[in-house]
């Protein structure tokens, strides 16, 4: 179990860290989701002991390990750039850390070829890191963090400059790799479609904050606040700023949406709403959903699906549909939301309450 | 040179076609540049190879293009006379104490400065490569002085350190080049793979860096080898370098131009020898290890 408590990183005036507490339990996969510089890649060097927290503790299975030496804890880390000994092999990149504990020769040579025939790096043992593929240099690294078998593994980026077939595939393959152990894996990525592929644990992060931390479908389906729902969108969520006037929502130029049942008892005054762009219709799907007016702005077609900004007064939002649909830029559509679907936000930006369980 | 004949290949092809008459014309002449250019680079070196293989009397008597007695006197008595064959050793020696001493010692502070960050980093670094602006003349007197003081005076190693003055600083800008050429998270994974710092600077860092360490010692090698007036003010006879030998060659029977002539081209050897090895990196050092 790794705990993190109150852990704080400043680098001069700047706060890069800002008081964390998480708590990762062994034989689980955490996703730190964030945009670049959320402080990702900062907390991962204090959970391995590379940066110390300006503040706070880090604990693992019980036991202070806050100042301790990066060698004597046992933890194993990826990079984002594809980092090996270039001037080993990879038979010896992957042997490095067992070399190093001082193995058995022929201990040390079952467990590299077993990591290598897990990562299909058998028929490249023998040469040297930088003649290979970028996704299979990764491999290295990643077989080098295996046979550590570490209680702690961090994955910073791994996946990121990679090319997307490769991405995918090794995506796949992940969890899996490390799913027998009863092992910390935390993987930290900008993407939210990785987060959600990846599934276990999210922790967004937000400006050196953990703003949600649960299970991934969780936090994605009943964020808690504003930064959190910007945070696990991708495209961007769709926001406008309301008045709360009795039972509806007043909109710009007329338009007004109902406030749904289980926020009927909400204070008047100022809100914000936030919808996924798949919660935005072109047709009308439920009884409740309201049809808003909007221009089109421009129509992006990606094979089978369609992304559609559209302007409403001065907001701008996607739509997100499968098929195809054609827009000239200008046109005028009728765009459906169902109300019981938003999130509502307050002035400070919390969520007033989880939506209802309709979201797909 | 290789240029050259390749040119003349080329003017075959266009020959035969008419119509690519004026780039012929413009062919046929860069050819003539670089002849040129080496002729007159390669000039002095021929002739003083010339005037090594000729006696001391057809040097001063008749002007030929090359020996008309040839002999390999001047070397035999080189490689025969202590207090010239001494001059070789004693210089080879400081210059080799010197690029060790260079080496050692520019490998961690460069590592330093490439790793770390600390007051005055910048300000320090720079403040090294100041050092070489100043001629090392005008440290003679008082490097005489201390020397002699502490009895290090017409030692090999008083002029290894005192080429140090030089060479340390130009060292710690080569290496901390190539240094920041491997990213810090090579030192991190190493770390978290349970390197020690030493085990990893040895086993793994020194080894990305062979090249830097490489073209640091030919430079050190080079300036030291080069560097006349430190080397010849801080000895009397028992380390006295070669090119302070060569300066004393007006001997009762006059000046004794075959052997000088003899004693250059042995100089020049070794530089050469050396150059041969780190050819394909010395750009990057004169880069200063940046690229």
């Amino acid at each position: 179990m790794l705990e993190l408590k109150g852990v704080s990183k400043r680098v001069g005036a700047e706060t890069h860290i800002d008081a964390v507490s998480l708590t990762l339990q062994p034989g689980s996969l955490n996703v730190l989701l964030g945009p670049t510089l959320a402080g990702k890649t900062t907390l991962m060097r204090i959970m391995a002991g590379l940066d110390p927290p300006s503040e706070g503790q880090v604990r693992f299975a019980g036991e202070d390990v806050t100042g301790m030496a990066v060698q004597k804890r046992k933890v194993a880390m990826v990079y984002q750039q594809f980092i090996n000994y270039p001037s080993f092999t990879v038979y010896e990149n992957i042997a490095s850390p067992l070399r190093v504990a001082g193995l058995d020769r022929t201990l040390i040579d079952r467990e590299v070829r077993k990591a290598a025939e897990l990562l299909r790096l058998t028929p490249y043992l023998d040469r040297l890191p930088l003649s290979l593929s970028g996704g299979q240099q990764q491999r290295t690294a990643l077989a080098r963090a295996l046979v550590k078998n570490a209680k702690l593994v961090l994955l910073d980026e791994p996946l990121a400059n990679l090319d997307y077939k490769l991405r995918e595939e090794l995506r796949a393959e992940l969890p899996k790799i490390f799913a027998e152990s009863d092992t910390i894996l935390v993987y930290a990525t900008t993407e939210p479609t990785e987060a959600l592929l990846l599934g276990g644990n999210t922790a967004t992060l937000s400006e050196g904050r953990v703003t949600q931390f649960g299970r991934t479908i969780e936090v994605f389906r009943n964020p808690v606040d504003l930064v959190t729902a910007r945070t696990f969108a991708d495209p961007p969520l769709n926001t406008i700023d309301v008045d709360k006037k009795g039972a509806t929502f007043l909109l710009d130029r007329g338009v007004s949406l109902p406030v749904p049942d289980h926020l009927t008892g909400m204070p008047e005054g100022r809100y914000t709403l936030g919808f996924q762009p798949h919660h935005l219709a072109l047709k009308q799907q439920t009884p409740q959903s309201v049809p808003i007016r909007a221009r089109v702005s421009v129509a992006e077609i990606t094979g089978s699906e369609s992304f559609i900004h559209l302007d409403f007064g001065a907001v701008r939002w996607v739509l997100f549909t499968t098929g195809i649909h054609h827009f000239e830029p200008g046109d005028s559509v009728e765009a459906f939301i169902d109300p019981r679907r938003v999130l509502v936000f307050d002035a400070a930006g919390r969520t007033m309450a989880p939506a209802d369980g309709l979201v797909s | 040179m290789s240029s050259g004949i390749g040119e003349t290949q080329g003017q075959a092809v266009p020959a035969r076609s008419g119509r690519r008459r004026p780039q012929h014309q413009r062919h046929s002449l860069t050819w003539l540049v670089p002849t040129l250019y080496i002729l007159f680079l390669m000039l002095p070196i021929y002739w003083l190879l010339n005037m090594s293989f000729k006696p001391t009397n057809e040097i001063l008597g008749s002007f030929s293009l090359y020996p008309q007695n040839f002999t390999l006197d001047n070397y035999r008595r080189i490689f025969t006379d202590p207090v010239w064959y001494w001059g070789y050793i004693n210089s080879l020696t400081y210059v080799v104490m010197n690029m060790l001493l260079s080496v050692c010692v520019a490998l961690p502070a460069a590592y330093a400065f490439s790793r770390y960050r600390f007051l005055g980093d910048k300000h320090l670094f720079f403040w090294l490569l100041t050092n070489r602006m100043a001629p090392p003349a005008i440290f003679a007197l008082p490097f005489i002085q201390l020397y002699s003081s502490v009895g290090l005076f017409d030692t090999h190693i008083a002029v290894a350190l005192a080429h140090c003055l030089f060479n340390i600083p130009l060292a710690v800008w080569i290496l901390e080049g190539f240094m920041s050429g491997v990213p810090k998270e090579v030192d991190e994974t190493a770390y978290i793979d349970g390197y020690s710092f030493p085990r990893f600077f040895t086993k793994i860092f020194m080894p990305l860096i062979a090249s830097g360490i490489g073209v640091t010692a030919f430079f050190c090698f080079m300036f030291s080898w080069v560097e006349l007036l430190l080397a010849k003010s801080l000895t009397s006879v028992g380390a006295r370098p070669i090119a302070s030998v060569m300066t004393r060659t007006s001997s009762i029977s006059g000046y004794e131009l075959g052997m000088l002539a003899a004693a250059g081209v042995l100089t020049i050897i070794p530089g050469a020898l050396v150059i041969y090895f780190v050819r394909n990196y010395i750009a990057r050092g004169f880069a200063l290890g940046r690229v």
